[in-house]
């Protein structure tokens, strides 16, 4: 790259209108080549290549409800148990109850509607299809993609029989995991209702000045990291 | 210190270190009486360290950095949130950002498998499913697409989630900094959909991150085609690797996961895939016991930056202006209004162009304080005419254990000291 200012100046002598053609000549032709963006047919931009069948299945991993995209393989819950010891059971403990603060995999059916609701696979995914799928975009968190399809399916079929949801018998494969019911199939609402509110611009006397309390502080708590200095990893309030 | 009493900077050159040099030996000369003076350099009519020394010189910093007295303004995470910085969140300093776009350093992060480093010229996007004519597209042929440049926010679904039970991060970036808002350089998605055909039955479409998570949501086709960018660049640069370098989904409006980032497949489907992420995770469970899901649009909401928490009134009674941002995912804010007396009144503030669509909105409001303890609020309505409600009206429809699309009035208590905490109202 040059770095002279006169890059900067104005061209001089015919060059300007020599430029100008140019650009009509350039403008007049794309008009004509590019199509319109809204009357495009498929192909129209002619950009990219075609993929092949191979390329095309080695990426095309999500699994919906039906099943469809499954692979062939299939894996027991006795094999499960074993793997999830090793590869799991870190991070999710020995019986899915989750260590610390990651996820609980088991049990909570029936909390759903109490104040201490658990969220876990058995309790609140509706699909089973869904354990496989993630499991093999994702787990373990720390290896992602490690796992053989047999051995997704060994710990899709030992996190279902967790949570009681399948039999110590189970094997689970492209037939099997798709007709699992889970316990909370039902159990969603998929569209949203908002707004759930309808609120006025009110402008005065909104609310009564009597009726006006303070029902909760954040002033002196123990829960905000500083926001001056270096990042707060909070390791001095919380050891 | 003896650097900046220098007036210069880290990374400075020669010319620096040749001022520093002097002002030694002139320090050790003039001992105490010289640090004094320079305490109070800047002020009339003394002429400042930085007016009497040569600067460094250009590129010498070759991309740049903030001031070396702006350290306090950086991306901060709350570590009691999740177990691992790996699927996390960072926020916003948004006391610190003067107006609607949020600068790519202080944007907010969220993670659900770390940031991955991807080459851009190994990356590709894989286009298949009920379409015409898939197709596999490497950055360079994806950039030949006719392109746009729009500016919208980003806002974690989460965002505001803590305070769904109480008041109980005592900061605007914690409270609300899960949202940024860029210009943002792409493809129209609808571009990308026309060029492959989009079969009659294809409803629904799922977008896929290259991350090790595999990050994916299934957004609805009429979504799709409606509004959304596959972009490449932001707000003067590429993508930051924490935004999706070298490529990511906006889905202007929507719940920032949707948005998806380092965005490798798009796949045409007749019904919805039903992902972890949108069944286990940004769902919302009510009291009943059933869960809402595909949940979507950031609903109106407003925010005072100035004052907050973290930029309290430190120079007693007077004028101050009340500054503030604004936004919501169905389209334009038309107007704010701002209350000093805990939501009794409101009084119209001036919203500062550009008011975009789907994008931050400044808004002012000139205040003269009395010195007394007050309450400050701000509340937005939308194009739509919703006006942005309190968080008592959303607990009682969402009671106090949900996460999520939090867009209550804050309340801001100013007290006699100036000093500002985050409160919550009956």
């Amino acid at each position: 790259m040059s770095s002279s200012p006169r890059r900067c100046a104005p061209a001089r002598g015919s060059a300007p209108i020599l430029a100008v053609i140019l650009a009509a000549t350039v403008v007049v032709g794309a008009a004509v080549l590019v199509p319109a963006a809204h009357a495009a047919a498929p192909g129209s931009y002619g950009i990219g290549t075609t993929p092949t069948e191979a390329e095309i299945a080695g990426w095309s991993i999500a699994v919906p409800p039906s099943g469809a995209n499954l692979p062939p393989g299939h894996g027991s819950v006795s094999q499960g148990s074993d793997l999830f010891g090793t590869v799991c059971a870190v991070c999710h403990g020995a019986f899915g109850e989750g260590v610390a603060d990651y996820p609980r995999l088991a049990g909570g059916v029936g909390s759903l509607a109490t104040v201490a609701p658990a969220e876990t696979v058995g309790s609140y995914w509706p699909y089973a299809t869904t354990l496989f799928d993630f499991i093999n975009r994702a787990m373990p968190f720390y290896a992602p993609h490690s796992l053989t399809p047999d051995q997704v399916y060994a710990l899709t079929a030992f996190i279902l029989n967790l949570n009681g949801i399948v039999p110590d018998g189970f094997v689970a494969d492209a037939q099997t995991v798709p007709a699992v019911k889970m316990p909370n199939r039902d159990g969603f609402i998929w569209k949203d209702p908002r707004p759930l509110t309808h609120d006025t611009e009110c402008m005065t006397k909104c609310v009564d000045p009597a009726s006006l309390r303070i029902t909760s502080t954040a002033k002196g708590d123990h829960l905000t990291p500083r926001t001056t200095g270096p990042v707060d990893d909070m390791k001095a309030k919380h050891p | 210190m003896t650097q900046e009493a220098a007036g210069t900077e880290e990374g400075s050159g020669a010319p620096a270190m040749a001022s520093r040099r002097r002002l030694l030996r002139t320090g050790v000369v003039a001992g105490g009486a010289m640090l004094a003076a320079s305490a109070r350099a800047a002020s009339p009519p003394d002429d400042p360290m930085w007016s009497r020394t040569l600067g460094p010189g250009v590129a010498d910093r070759p991309y740049g950095q903030p001031s070396q007295y702006e350290k306090d303004a950086i991306r901060r995470y709350v570590p009691w949130l999740t177990q691992s910085t790996q699927s996390d969140v960072s926020f916003t300093p948004l006391q610190d950002q003067p107006g609607i776009l949020t600068a790519n350093g202080f944007f907010y992060e969220r993670y659900h498998s770390g940031r991955p480093s991807v080459d851009p010229a190994q990356h590709r996007l894989l286009i298949h499913g009920l379409v015409d004519r898939p197709l596999l597209l490497s950055m360079d042929q994806l950039q030949r697409f006719p392109s746009v440049a729009r500016i919208h926010f980003l806002e974690c679904a989460a965002n505001g989630g803590p305070e769904w039970p109480a008041a109980q991060l005592n900061s605007l970036q914690f409270t609300h900094g899960m949202v940024g808002c860029a210009e943002w350089v792409g493809v129209p998605l609808s571009t990308l959909l026309g060029e492959v055909g989009v079969k009659k039955e294809g409803k629904w479409v799922l977008v896929e991150g290259a991350d090790g998570a595999h990050m994916d949501r299934s957004l609805p086709i009429e979504k799709c085609l409606d509004d959304c960018l596959v972009v490449w660049g932001q707000n003067g640069e590429a993508l930051r690797p924490e935004q999706g370098f070298p490529l990511r989904l906006i889905v202007p409006g929507w719940q920032g996961n949707v948005s998806v980032k380092w965005l490798r497949r798009i796949e045409v489907g007749a019904t919805p895939w039903y992902t972890r992420e949108e069944t286990g995770k940004y769902t919302e469970l009510l009291p009943s016991g059933k869960a809402l899901g595909f949940t979507w649009v950031n609903e109106a909401k407003s925010v005072l930056t100035f004052p907050c928490p973290e930029k309290p009134l430190t120079s007693g009674a007077g004028f101050y202006e009340l500054r503030g941002l604004a936004w919501s995912g169905r389209g334009k804010i038309r107007q704010v209004d701002v209350s000093t007396d805990g939501g009794v009144s409101y009084t119209r503030a001036a919203l500062q162009e550009p008011v975009l669509t789907k994008a931050l909105t400044r808004f002012t409001l000139p205040w003269r304080w009395d010195g007394k303890p007050v309450l400050l609020q701000s509340r937005a309505t939308d194009e739509t005419g919703y006006v942005q409600p309190g968080i008592a009206e959303l607990r009682k429809v969402m009671g106090t254990g949900s996460v999520y699309l939090n867009n209550s009035i804050q309340t801001w208590q100013v007290l006699a000291d100036g000093s500002v905490n985050n409160v919550q109202l009956s």
